[in-house]
């Protein structure tokens, strides 16, 4: 916090002593003042935006887990649709959102949330399915000591050990979905939505409102993280990262 | 029947095919009667666990005949006939305790309040009342192991194995378990396989002691260990425990010499 109150007040300093023009690095206090002024139609863009990244990342998210749990229950799945994502994740997804406007439409925010869908699809897939396969040798062999079902060792042993791969994966997620839902906002659509909001400060020379929209689009990334985290700490209690020691 | 609780004839079993097969176990016949305390016992590779998986059926035979109970080695794993224990104790870390003992019971349907009764009753049985509420990670690693035990024990199998479960323990815990593991096979009546690469362990538990050679592995020796029952810190000290273990690292030794003469031979050819 101290850290981050220093950086500010460094800030002002620098851009008041060097005499930075205002449009190439407002003054925190400008921006501040911007962020006052404007404040009920930051929170809707803001808003909006986030609408945006969480539906997206919610079709995503459920796509790669149902994807992800066919591809590791059946091994022909698995040889069929594996090199095909692998193919379609090095293609640079945020190319397709003119694309999505075209079949989704400009105005509707579902465009928006499908080139979020595709970008967090393959960090979620890929995830899951290795916290899905990657399971000690051992604890197979012991399910099979107990003439276990391929259902009760994916019940038992496979879906707990993905869940936090899973989140960790999610966590990612969540930011990424964040910066797919501006950047496809850029290419157009609603005007009450964070990218749009940007543009048009940034094209009228308003930089200090473009900053200002930018701190909300930061405050909502971090915030989208916080949640999940909470949510992770609270379903799988169990996990190292979560892990407390007991006294004695 | 004559009370054997496994009964091995002629078993094989060959890993890999063509130049790179290797013959993990050769000529295997053995019996191993209902309650006894059964040590396999041999240097690295010689297949003691390979023998302990093909009794399991967690790995199959590439000849002979496995009986388990009466019936096949496989019809008496789908039967839920033995309990495993391995050198890792292979706890899951999103169950609790008393959660990791109740899992082979979920497997066989049994209601919720019988588990957790049959729970509290294992860890008992292996001194760990009052950690059922605690995670794995939380323990020792040698409370770990007891919490194993008591998994392998909740269901009552006729037959425990275990594949080194003490190999990873310091020499102290690891003699203190040996004294409960008697215990609790005093207790319950289950006949035990033990595999493990202590010679002084495999003596002080068993009532017989199987040595094995390696490459192929093959069983050179059974030795009836008939020290009193029940052993206690006190059997350590008895001359007749040292000559036991005197007689293993005899047996073990002059398996190893057959050996190198055996590849002297194939050299000179």
């Amino acid at each position: 916090m101290l850290v981050f109150v220093g950086v500010l007040v460094l800030w002002e300093i620098v851009v008041s002593v060097f005499g930075i023009q205002q449009f190439l690095l407002p003054r925190p206090s400008a921006i501040a003042a911007a962020f006052a002024e404007r404040f009920d139609e930051l929170i809707t863009v803001g808003r909006n935006t986030l609408v945006e990244a969480v539906g997206g990342l919610l079709i995503g998210g459920v796509a790669a887990l149902a994807f992800a749990f066919a591809t590791a229950r059946w091994a022909t799945a698995s040889r069929a649709l594996l090199p095909i994502a692998i193919a379609a994740n090095s293609v640079p997804i945020i190319a397709f959102a003119p694309i999505m406007n075209n079949w989704f439409g400009i105005l509707n925010p579902l465009s928006k949330m499908m080139v979020v869908a595709v970008l967090v699809f393959f960090p979620i897939m890929i995830n899951t399915l290795r916290g899905l396969t990657l399971v000690d040798q051992t604890s197979l062999e012991l399910m099979r000591s107990y003439a276990a079902s391929e259902r009760a060792v994916f019940a038992k042993v496979r879906v707990p050990n993905a869940l936090p791969y899973i989140f960790t994966a999610v966590k990612v997620s969540a930011t990424l979905s964040l910066i797919g839902a501006i950047v496809a906002e850029y290419f157009g659509g609603a005007q009450s939505v964070l990218g749009q909001f940007i543009i048009t400060e940034a094209a009228f020379f308003r930089f200090a409102n473009a900053w200002a929209a930018i701190v909300v689009a930061s405050a909502v990334s971090v915030a989208f993280f916080l949640i999940i985290l909470a949510i992770e700490r609270v379903a799988i209690p169990w996990h190292a990262s979560a892990r407390t020691r007991d006294a004695s | 029947m004559t009370g054997a609780v496994v009964r091995m004839r002629a078993v094989q079993k060959v890993f890999g095919g063509g130049a790179d097969q290797t013959h993990a176990l050769d000529a295997i016949d053995l019996e191993i009667p209902k309650g006894a305390f059964v040590s396999l016992i041999g240097p690295s590779g010689c297949g003691k666990s390979t023998l302990l998986r093909l009794i399991g059926d967690l790995t199959q035979a590439t000849g002979g005949t496995i009986e388990v109970n009466g019936k096949s080695a496989h019809r008496a794993r789908l039967d839920r006939d033995y309990g495993i224990v391995f050198q890792s104790p292979v706890l899951f870390d999103w169950r609790t305790v008393e959660r990791n003992v109740e899992l082979p019971l979920e497997m066989s349907a049994i209601d919720r309040r019988a588990r957790a009764e049959r729970a509290r009753a294992m860890l008992a049985l292996v001194e760990l009342s009052g950690s059922e509420k605690r995670y794995p990670w939380q323990l020792s690693g040698g409370m770990q192991q007891r919490v194993a035990i008591a998994r392998a024990l909740s269901f009552e199998p006729a037959l425990l194995l275990m594949d080194e479960p003490f190999g990873a323990l310091d020499e102290m815990t690891r003699e203190r378990l040996n004294l409960e593991l008697l215990g609790i096979w005093r207790k319950t009546g289950t006949t035990i396989v033990f595999v493990t690469h202590s010679i002084p362990e495999a003596v002080f538990l068993s009532t017989r002691v199987v040595v094995m050679s390696a490459r192929p592995g093959r069983i050179i020796d059974v030795i009836e260990v008939d020290l009193p029952q029940p052993r206690n810190d006190l059997t350590r000290e008895d001359e007749r425990y040292f000559a036991f273990v005197t007689r293993v690292r005899e047996r073990l030794r002059g398996g190893d010499s057959a050996q190198v003469a055996a590849k002297t031979r194939a050299a000179a050819m």
